[in-house]
């Protein structure tokens, strides 16, 4: 399971370790300790290579050679043959939407919630909580088939929605508990300040709050997005025609396909790959501001 | 995706006033707030709570998912007692535990520590940071192409792994890793540590942050060793969380599906069964919609329980700590 906690955004790379003005010399054995830190890395990034190199081989290529040469030439057509089988474009696609609106929605959800429960403070706010928080902790499984029935009852069976709306509940359970606490903390003297100059509760949400926690609020959004872009279980079961299909699941799917040769199937992993890697990458600079400006923890 | 944050620390709310933030100008005062929860209340009812409690039922009955559910009392449940198959996929959510909680968290660490406190101080904060940035890499990957990407290493004909035991002259270890009962469990259990191996090692970095180094530099005059401080400083003060993470990587371990799905759908045999995938193919492989749902139920019961245990011995923890 893939696992990303806000954590994750604490220290960053421009944030470099506070002991590092103390560097004193290095021994021997620092030198040691640095090279096993480094050997381990190179083997947790060890199948990110082999696959790099081999989605750009050709199956005669990789017969002769193996999978752990470099490829002899540059060889496309394992990927050309993956996207075009999967029309890959239509799966990026399919996620990306998902992906993108369970973030939004479930942001909005969230915000709602923590408005109650972290600035209202309504009367059980801790068991409301909790009780949100059974959707996070939950086993999908004993959610599965009720859900599977309600949707084909409803027509949105082998529809994104059914995916788009589970997981916006899903993911504001986590958005309420952790703005909850965010609001929790909220300056009051603005909120006073707002209020005196006559606003209504919903200005006072849409103008002054949201907008100050935003930072915090772009983190979720990022968070709800990766996290739902990464699901498995829940599309794989609602999303059945090859048109619905997000790209983690039309990879699986494709798996067992015997008409799929060792390099197309590289080559699927790496398309799988690429865009997690590509937000990461984009959005590690937003987690971080928005870690420390809203304070979250 | 599996975050399960900590209930524990929500406690701290618990004692703070009880008045709204905002002053009562409003509408309806304090009660008017509830207006705002109304669309995550109903959301929460349809998709979570609704199910849920028809889920519990459905374990009651026989369903094919085609005629009405018909009651069978507790048939299911003294069935799923005797079912050899539920005890295994059990046996190997220790498995899963072991591979995505225990070794984890203990390498984890170890690794963090090792970068903080050495590579950190020694070598300066950047390549601390591009290590772990490293270790973290498989966490982006969803799950299911992560299993592919490892599934794709460990093939029986020219897979890599066979490939390079052939290349250093351990031809005889080659193995069917995935496809034979003996190892494929275990097979699964190393996808599993390195998948989850950089998140304990993030969170217990970003926890390392917190330690004063000036506990460290008195430590050192007094005379402890790596070790000593590792265990007597480290350790104590990240304790919170080392318990996040067992906590959440716990029932995730518990949940697990994806790579089962993607890599052996449970075989050969039964020898990589989980309870989650043993209820989805009850539900849609099997058609037998009333037992998935008992597995599913204790399945779930199994991870509230645990849950509130881990909480509770948590909380415990804490007051003891405070009270010395």
């Amino acid at each position: 399971m893939a696992v990303i906690a806000p954590e994750l955004t604490v220290a960053e790379p421009e944030h470099p370790l506070k002991l590092r003005q103390r560097k004193t010399r290095r021994t021997v054995s620092d030198w040691l300790i640095l090279a096993a830190a480094v050997v381990f890395g190179a083997l947790i990034a060890a199948p990110f290579v082999i696959i790099l190199i081999n989605s750009f081989k050709s199956p005669a290529d990789y017969a002769t050679s193996g999978p752990l040469s470099l490829p002899s030439n540059l060889y496309f057509d394992g990927i050309a043959a993956f996207w075009e089988r999967v029309n890959f474009p239509e799966k990026l696609w399919n996620s990306f939407f998902i992906s993108g609106m369970v973030a939004i929605l479930a942001v909005v959800i969230s915000v709602f919630n923590a408005f109650a429960i972290g600035i209202g403070r309504v009367r059980g706010r801790t068991w409301i909580i909790v009780l949100f928080l059974l959707a996070n902790m939950l086993p999908q499984e004993a959610l599965l088939y009720p859900l599977y029935y309600m949707f084909k009852q409803v027509g949105l069976y082998d529809n994104v929605w059914s995916v788009i709306i589970i997981f916006t509940v899903i993911q504001s359970a986590f958005g309420t508990y952790l703005l909850s606490s965010v609001y929790g903390t909220f300056p009051k003297e603005i909120l006073e300040a707002a209020s005196l100059d006559g606003a209504s509760r919903w200005q006072i949400l849409t103008r002054v709050i949201v907008p100050i926690s935003r930072p915090t609020l772009a983190v979720l959004v990022i968070f709800f997005f990766i996290w739902t872009w990464n699901e498995f279980l829940i599309p794989l079961t609602f999303l059945v025609s090859n048109a619905n299909q997000t790209v983690p699941v039309s990879i699986a799917v494709l798996q067992g396909d015997r008409l799929m040769d060792v390099t197309t199937t590289s080559a699927s992993a790496l398309l799988g790959l690429i865009p997690t890697l590509v937000f990461f990458l984009i959005f590690q600079r937003t987690l971080t501001r928005g870690i420390t400006a809203g304070a979250v923890k | 995706m599996a975050v399960v944050p900590v209930v524990a620390r929500s406690r701290a709310t618990r004692s703070t006033d009880e008045q709204s933030l905002l002053p009562n100008s409003g509408s309806g005062g304090r009660a008017g707030f509830w207006l705002y929860l109304i669309p995550g209340f109903a959301l929460f009812l349809v998709v979570i709570l609704i199910p849920l409690v028809w889920n519990i039922y459905l374990s009651f009955t026989e369903w094919r998912g085609i005629k009405p559910p018909e009651f069978i009392g507790l048939d299911n449940w003294v069935e799923l007692a005797g079912d050899t198959k539920f005890w295994t996929s059990f046996g190997n959510s220790i498995a899963m535990i072991i591979a995505m909680v225990i070794v984890p968290t203990l390498l984890g660490l170890l690794l963090a520590a090792m970068l903080f406190d050495l590579v950190g101080k020694k070598f300066g904060g950047r390549v601390a940071s591009f290590l772990r940035a490293t270790y973290y890499l498989p966490q982006v990957l969803p799950v299911a192409v992560a299993a592919i990407v490892i599934g794709w290493i460990l093939r029986p004909e020219n897979g890599a792994l066979n490939t390079v035991l052939a290349a250093i002259g351990l031809g005889d270890l080659q193995h069917n890793w995935l496809g034979s009962p003996d190892t494929a469990l275990l097979s699964i259990m190393f996808v599993m540590v390195w998948v989850q191996l950089g998140y304990p090692v993030v969170i217990f970095m970003a926890a390392l942050q917190r330690v004063d180094p000036e506990l460290y530099e008195a430590a050192e005059l007094d005379g402890a060793n790596w070790l000593q401080r590792f265990r007597w400083i480290t350790v104590s003060i990240i304790r919170p969380e080392i318990f996040v993470v067992t906590l959440t990587c716990t029932i995730a371990a518990l949940k697990v599906f994806g790579p089962i799905y993607t890599l052996t759908r449970g075989g050969p045999g039964t020898s990589t069964i989980v309870p989650s995938y043993y209820s989805y193919s009850e539900f849609f492989q099997n058609q037998q919609v009333g037992y998935g749902a008992t597995i599913a139920t204790a399945l779930t019961v199994v991870i509230v329980l645990l849950t509130v245990v881990f909480i509770k011995a948590q909380n415990r923890a804490e007051r003891a700590e405070s009270e010395r």
